[in-house]
């Protein structure tokens, strides 16, 4: 899952990397009757729109990863536990300019998902206003979540972030069988 | 196929109102859950309602095919498309994988890690 507030490079870095133009529809994740603010229209729709990006890297011939772009209001929105529940990791994109746009995101993967998550900071025209370590500080992010920079415009950083994120998903993997011999993998 | 009989197949209207208000299915369908469709049956597609011989059809055609994949490609909504393919495999027509793979299993993170860094 690639998740992030609005503007923060989710439909840019899925471009970048996924091999099929990437599907951006409104009406693809619509929900029933959810009251979700930044997305009401205010007329009482009973449905939810949301634009969601879905592309595809096809890493093996019998293995493909999918990628969901998702926006930020993650909380009570049950088509997220139905994505947590097939995913491998999250990335969360934040723009460093405004990572308070990113917090709903952050928040829900480290209360509410069972989802091994990192951060990445798009680095929009290579300008890092701050510090990665001040960035992780003010993002209140605990120390073993991954944070790195990303220019979601490109390729490979965005399969570097990708790395990143699926070791870090990886090790917690083997820490939690190797820390349980009961198996007890959540 | 109860649902299919009841409706107007020309009526779209609101995407629930398609599957009668129904969002939750007998068992959990996830966004990788693979559809297969063993043996496309055209006179089975002719009975189908617009949506539901679109899943049908675009299944058969790329079998098997992720849930994800399959709603997106149809433009249909993830929630829709997951009742539909539900009854449709109630009725025989279509097969759902199991979608019981670990998608944090070791050996899986570990491939998709070897297979993401030639990106790199
Ligand atoms: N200069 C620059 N612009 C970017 C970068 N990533 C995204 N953008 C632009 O920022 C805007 C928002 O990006 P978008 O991917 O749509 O954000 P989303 O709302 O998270 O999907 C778009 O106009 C992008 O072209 C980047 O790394 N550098
Ligand atoms: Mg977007």
């Amino acid at each position: 899952m690639v998740a992030g507030g609005l503007g923060v490079g989710k439909t840019t870095a899925v471009q970048s990397i996924s091999e099929i133009a990437t599907i951006n529809t409104d009406n693809w994740m619509t929900e029933p009757g959810r009251p979700l603010d930044a997305l009401a229209d205010g007329q009482g729709k009973t449905t939810t729109t949301v634009a969601m990006d879905f592309g595809r890297i096809t890493l093996e011939s019998d293995l493909v990863l999918y990628l969901f772009g998702t926006p930020g209001q993650p909380r009570f929105w049950t088509i997220w536990e139905d994505l947590c529940r097939g995913a491998s990791a999250a990335l969360v994109l934040a723009d460093a300019r405004r990572l308070e746009t990113s917090f709903p995101a952050i928040d829900y993967f480290e209360r509410d998902a069972d989802i091994p998550f990192a951060v990445a900071v798009n680095r929009f025209d290579d300008v890092l206003p701050h510090p990665v370590e001040r960035i992780r500080a003010a993002l209140e992010l605990p120390e073993h979540v991954p944070l790195t920079t990303v220019d979601a415009r490109s390729r490979s950083s965005v399969a570097r972030a990708l790395i990143t994120t699926v070791g870090h998903s990886l090790r917690q993997a083997v820490l939690a069988s190797g820390g349980d011999a009961s198996g007890g993998g959540r | 196929m109860t649902w299919l009989a009841g409706l107007d197949p020309t009526r779209w209207g609101r995407p629930y109102t398609r599957v009668g208000g129904r969002i939750r299915t007998p068992r959990p369908l996830l966004v990788h859950t693979l559809v297969h469709v063993p043996h496309y049956d055209a006179s089975v597609a002719a009975t189908l309602p617009p949506w539901a011989r679109t899943l049908y059809q675009r299944a058969a055609a790329s079998s098997p095919v992720s849930l994800a994949e399959l709603s997106a490609d149809c433009a249909i909504a993830l929630g829709v498309a997951r009742v539909v393919l539900s009854d449709l495999s109630a009725a025989g027509h279509v097969h759902l994988g199991s979608g019981a793979q670990d998608p944090r299993d070791t050996v899986v993170l570990g491939r998709v890690l070897d297979g993401l860094r030639k990106l790199a």
